[in-house]
């Protein structure tokens, strides 16, 4: 098993230093922006692993590409209309030596020559502007799958994400593994096909692809090719009900041999420690199986996450907390404790019951 | 043609006898009444009052939001705030309050002694009150048989299956839908009305090239009310249908659509932008002539534009669909017809931006808050534009990049032209000017707060942060820029209350303003400072755009030049 994070189980909550801020590709301009000042003060304020500007895949670049273009353009406009604003303001203003109310300015009602050019410059702009929006949308959403590319089906549900991937047989939970795409040219994107079990929901890590929605009754298509080995971050971008703000995404593109081999992991059946016999028998015995699946025992239930590999995640309940033995001794016995409004309920289990739980839990790797 | 307006002073106009009435008497005649300067007032003064209340849910949410890991909300408590402030803020404050300044302001503009239809108009405003408070009864009404939220708490789109009966369990939804849907008659009930009026009520003389341009926007307005309000009303009630008799038009798992109620929510919702957009260019349109000293730039053109906006505002909708899945061809239509609707605009920013040019400027608070409009709405177009290139959006839509985007179309364009507006018109709303250093003071605290606010909300937007959310772990570095935010709100808030403060001492204290204190152009300020019941002794006759004009300038009158140009037609 090589994760590419070990030790992720000892960072904060947030979990997000998990690797060193400076370390993240900036994009061109805000590094000059960067070496111009220098301080890490700007790392402080203009950093984040969620940056739309700093993009890691081939979708993202495009979508940078076209977003910096905008900004050219519209930010043309801004300067423009607004210098002409600010020297009318200030030139035309009533002044002490021509306020005299008597006289009103010379009244104009308007030209047709001025007006039509204030029509047909923008319309100009915007044929520029559209034309290469189109080109970017196209390119993107029509881009044609390539054979070696990796699908993975994205369920949206109340508040986490379910991925399966239906070549190999895998399902898990909230942190979606895919292989790295390092050489561009022989890309190897992974193309997710979306949906929901229950409300609308939205896919999104930044640094990887725009949103894709997740709406009921129909399958979305996105894809993304990250171009380095990491962790990307996400979160839900559709309000989704009392938890949408900790349903959040991880995504760990994984070098091809690191990615066989958690793939060969997660296809084995869940490990049988005798060991922990007595804690199976208690999450057996109780409801705990009527939403989570672990393959090769009774539990074959599919409102939760899957829990076959639950020791090979670095993180529990869509990214709240840590997975450790201790938080997930906590989140059995009050799960509304740490993520309220969350659909797992407390079970009121002793606590003795949970330990045991959780115990039988921390084997399955 | 001074004999033909009809100056205070030329007929009586002295007010009906004073005698010392009981405030149950006082009460009364509000109560029945259907003069429509008494309703604008109801109006304005109830959607001031939902004004505070939406101001107080989002300081909470902006307490909540200031650090990381906040938990001085409960994520529910979160969810129905931001809810009740999105409802609030545009439901029941920003399209009465314009449409109560268009019930005060439009008949007085085109020399009419009321609405066509007073009794509607009073209906209008009454079913509106009782919508709005049928809403926030959902604070007092409890949960429902099943338990869940009894305050709505899924967002002001409130896209379904979210509001089903499976997902939201309490009365929430219900509150939510029934609660608007009644208020939409209202809007119906006054869009109707003010359509009416500018069509059928007009003066002697004032053709409709001759109209005022605010009442041309609100007749624009009241028309795209009356088509897009009934899409929601078809979708709230398609909900309820949904909840309450087993009907399945946004049930996913019995073959519903989700993306439906998407497509019936931003077909209403997105001309409703441009509804509340358009009474606000109005005032601009009254405010920067006035104190320009200039004859408005391009009428026609103006016009032209308003009409134009109001025509495509119907083709834009799926533009707040991007991320939904609608391929690329439907992505393609949708980023052509949200640019096409920035060269209307476009036109109408470089208009009055000549309006200006060469005029002599007076600094009086009405023309501060437009000023600030000009600028601020121009930001929030060409953020609009980068939301419209599909590509851009689907990483901006949702986040809080967006949330800066449209507030700043709707408080620094909208509301900064409506706080012009009751500086402008206060005085004849009254017969007393507000006090123009406290008005100063607003103006210039509320611009400090507002770009401390919005202009750094933009950038958690552009860093990752999704909308709708009620905490965020601290390594995304969004919590600088919210504690910044945050700031900037409380900033607004003491801005706001010096407003108000103004505002009530203005009416007892304030400088009697006479009948026409801006030395402006439209009929409104030929009757007196308050108008009597009945507006106008006799019916005006116009032979211009700018009727007070030709009066006060019989050397070089705007009929003049209307009769040239229009002869200019005629030989063409």
């Amino acid at each position: 098993m090589n994760r590419p994070a070990k030790t992720a189980r000892s960072v904060a909550l947030s979990g997000l230093a998990l690797q060193p801020l400076h370390s993240y590709a900036f994009s061109p301009i805000l590094n000059e922006l960067r070496g111009a000042t220098g301080s890490s003060l700007f790392d402080r304020l203009f950093t984040s692993p969620t940056n739309i500007f700093s993009p890691q895949s081939a979708p993202a670049h495009d979508i940078f590409r076209l977003s910096m273009f905008t900004l050219i353009v519209t930010g043309a406009i801004f300067v423009t209309v607004s210098g002409l604003l600010l020297y009318a303001i200030i030139r035309f203003r009533e002044r002490p030596d021509n306020v005299d109310a008597d006289r009103e300015p010379p009244q104009i009602y308007g030209s047709n020559q001025i007006e039509l050019a204030w029509t047909v410059i923008p319309i100009l702009i915007i044929v520029v502007l559209f034309l290469s929006t189109v080109r970017v949308i196209f390119g993107i959403q029509q881009a044609p799958e390539p054979k070696q590319a990796l699908d993975v089906q994205v369920i949206g549900h109340r508040f986490w994400w379910e991925f399966r991937y239906p070549k190999y047989g895998v399902i898990t939970a909230n942190e979606l593994h895919v292989p790295v795409s390092s050489d561009p040219k022989d890309p190897l994107p992974t193309y997710l096909k979306l949906t929901t079990a229950d409300v609308d929901h939205s896919f999104w890590v930044p640094r990887l692809a725009g949103k894709t929605d997740l709406f009921g009754g129909q399958v979305n298509t996105t894809w993304i090719q990250p171009e380095a080995t990491g962790i990307y971050y996400g979160q839900c971008a559709q309000f989704c009900g009392m938890e949408h703000a900790r349903m959040l995404i991880r995504v760990y593109a994984q070098s091809t041999t690191d990615f066989q081999s958690w793939i060969a992991n997660q296809q084995k059946i869940a490990v049988e420690d005798p060991s922990v016999a007595e804690g199976r028998g208690v999450f057996e015995q109780n409801a705990c199986i009527n939403c989570h699946s672990i393959s090769g025992t009774v539990a074959n239930g599919h409102f939760g996450p899957d829990l076959t590999h639950l020791m090979s995640r670095d993180t529990i309940a869509a990214g709240t907390l840590p997975n450790t033995r201790a938080n997930l001794e906590k989140w059995i016995k009050d799960p509304d404790a740490y993520k309220p409004g969350c659909l797992m309920p407390a079970m009121e289990l002793s606590d003795q019951d949970v330990k045991k739980i959780a115990s039988y839990l921390v084997t399955l790797h | 043609m001074a004999d033909s307006i009809p100056l205070s002073g030329i007929v009586d106009l002295t007010p009906d006898e004073e005698h010392p009435r009981l405030w149950l008497q006082v009460m009364h005649d509000w109560i029945v009444t259907v003069d429509h300067k008494k309703i604008g007032l109801m109006y304005i003064a109830a959607s001031l009052m939902f004004f505070a209340i939406g101001g107080v849910e989002v300081l909470l949410m902006r307490i909540q939001l200031a650090k990381p890991e906040s938990k001085f909300l409960s994520p529910e408590q979160y969810n129905q705030l931001f809810t009740l402030h999105g409802t609030t803020m545009i439901f029941f404050v920003a399209m009465p309050i314009l449409f109560g300044f268009g019930n005060y302001l439009v008949p007085l503009m085109i020399g009419a002694r009321d609405m066509a239809f007073p009794r509607l108009n009073a209906f209008s405003f009454w079913i509106y009150l009782f919508g709005a408070s049928l809403l926030y009864y959902s604070i007092l009404g409890g949960k429902g048989v099943f338990g869940g939220s009894g305050i709505p708490d899924v967002g002001w789109f409130a896209y379904a299956p979210l509001t089903e009966s499976g997902f939201s369990q309490g009365n929430g939804s219900d509150y939510w839908a029934l609660g608007i849907f009644i208020t939409g008659i209202g809007t119906i009930g006054t869009a109707l009305n003010i359509t009416a009026t500018t069509i059928c009520m007009r003066c002697k003389g004032m053709k409709l090239s001759r109209m005022p341009l605010y009442v041309w926007l609100m007749l624009v307005t009241s028309v795209m009310a009356l088509a897009a309000i009934p899409p929601l009303s078809a979708a709230q009630i398609m909900l309820v249908l949904d909840r309450h008799l087993g009907a399945h038009f946004f049930d996913i798992q019995a073959g519903g659509s989700a993306v439906l109620w998407a497509h019936f929510f931003w077909i209403f919702g997105h001309p409703e932008v441009y509804i509340l957009v358009m009474p606000a260019f109005a005032f601009a349109n009254e405010i920067i002539p006035v104190f320009s000293r200039k004859a408005i730039f391009g009428y026609p053109a103006m016009v032209a534009a308003s009409v134009g906006i109001a025509f495509i505002s119907f083709t834009v909708w799926a533009h707040h669909m991007f991320t939904v899945g609608m391929g690329a061809v439907a992505n393609t239509a949708f980023v052509l017809s949200t640019m096409v609707i920035a060269v209307p605009t476009g036109i109408k920013i470089f208009n009055w931006l000549a309006t200006i040019w060469g005029g002599k400027i007076r600094f009086r608070v009405p023309m501060l808050f437009c000023i600030g409009f000009l600028f601020q709405f121009t930001i929030a177009g060409l953020t609009g534009i980068m939301l419209g290139v599909a590509p851009f959006d689907w990483q901006l839509h949702n986040s809080y990049f967006v949330v800066a985007h449209f507030h700043y179309v709707i408080l620094g364009g909208i509301f900064f032209c409506l706080f012009g507006a009751f500086y402008y018109w206060f005085p004849k709303m009254t017969g007393r000017m507000m006090d123009e250093t406290l008005g100063k003071w607003h103006f210039w605290l509320f611009v400090l707060g507002f770009h401390l606010t919005f202009d750094f909300m933009h950038i958690p937007g552009l860093l990752g942060m999704p909308r709708e959310i009620y905490t965020y772990e601290p390594g995304h570095h969004w919590g600088i820029w919210n504690m910044i935010v945050t700031i900037g709100a409380f900033v607004q808030a003491i801005a706001v209350l010096i407003f108000v403060f103004n505002l009530v001492r203005s009416c007892f204290k304030g400088k009697l303003a006479g009948n026409d204190p801006w030395d402006a152009w439209t009929l409104e300020w030929t009757t007196t400072s308050p108008p009597p019941s009945y507006n106008f002794a006799s019916e005006p006759t116009v032979r211009s755009r700018r009727p007070l004009w030709d009066l006060k300038h019989p050397e070089e009158p705007d009929w003049e030049y209307e009769l040239g140009t229009e002869n200019e037609m005629a030989a063409k």
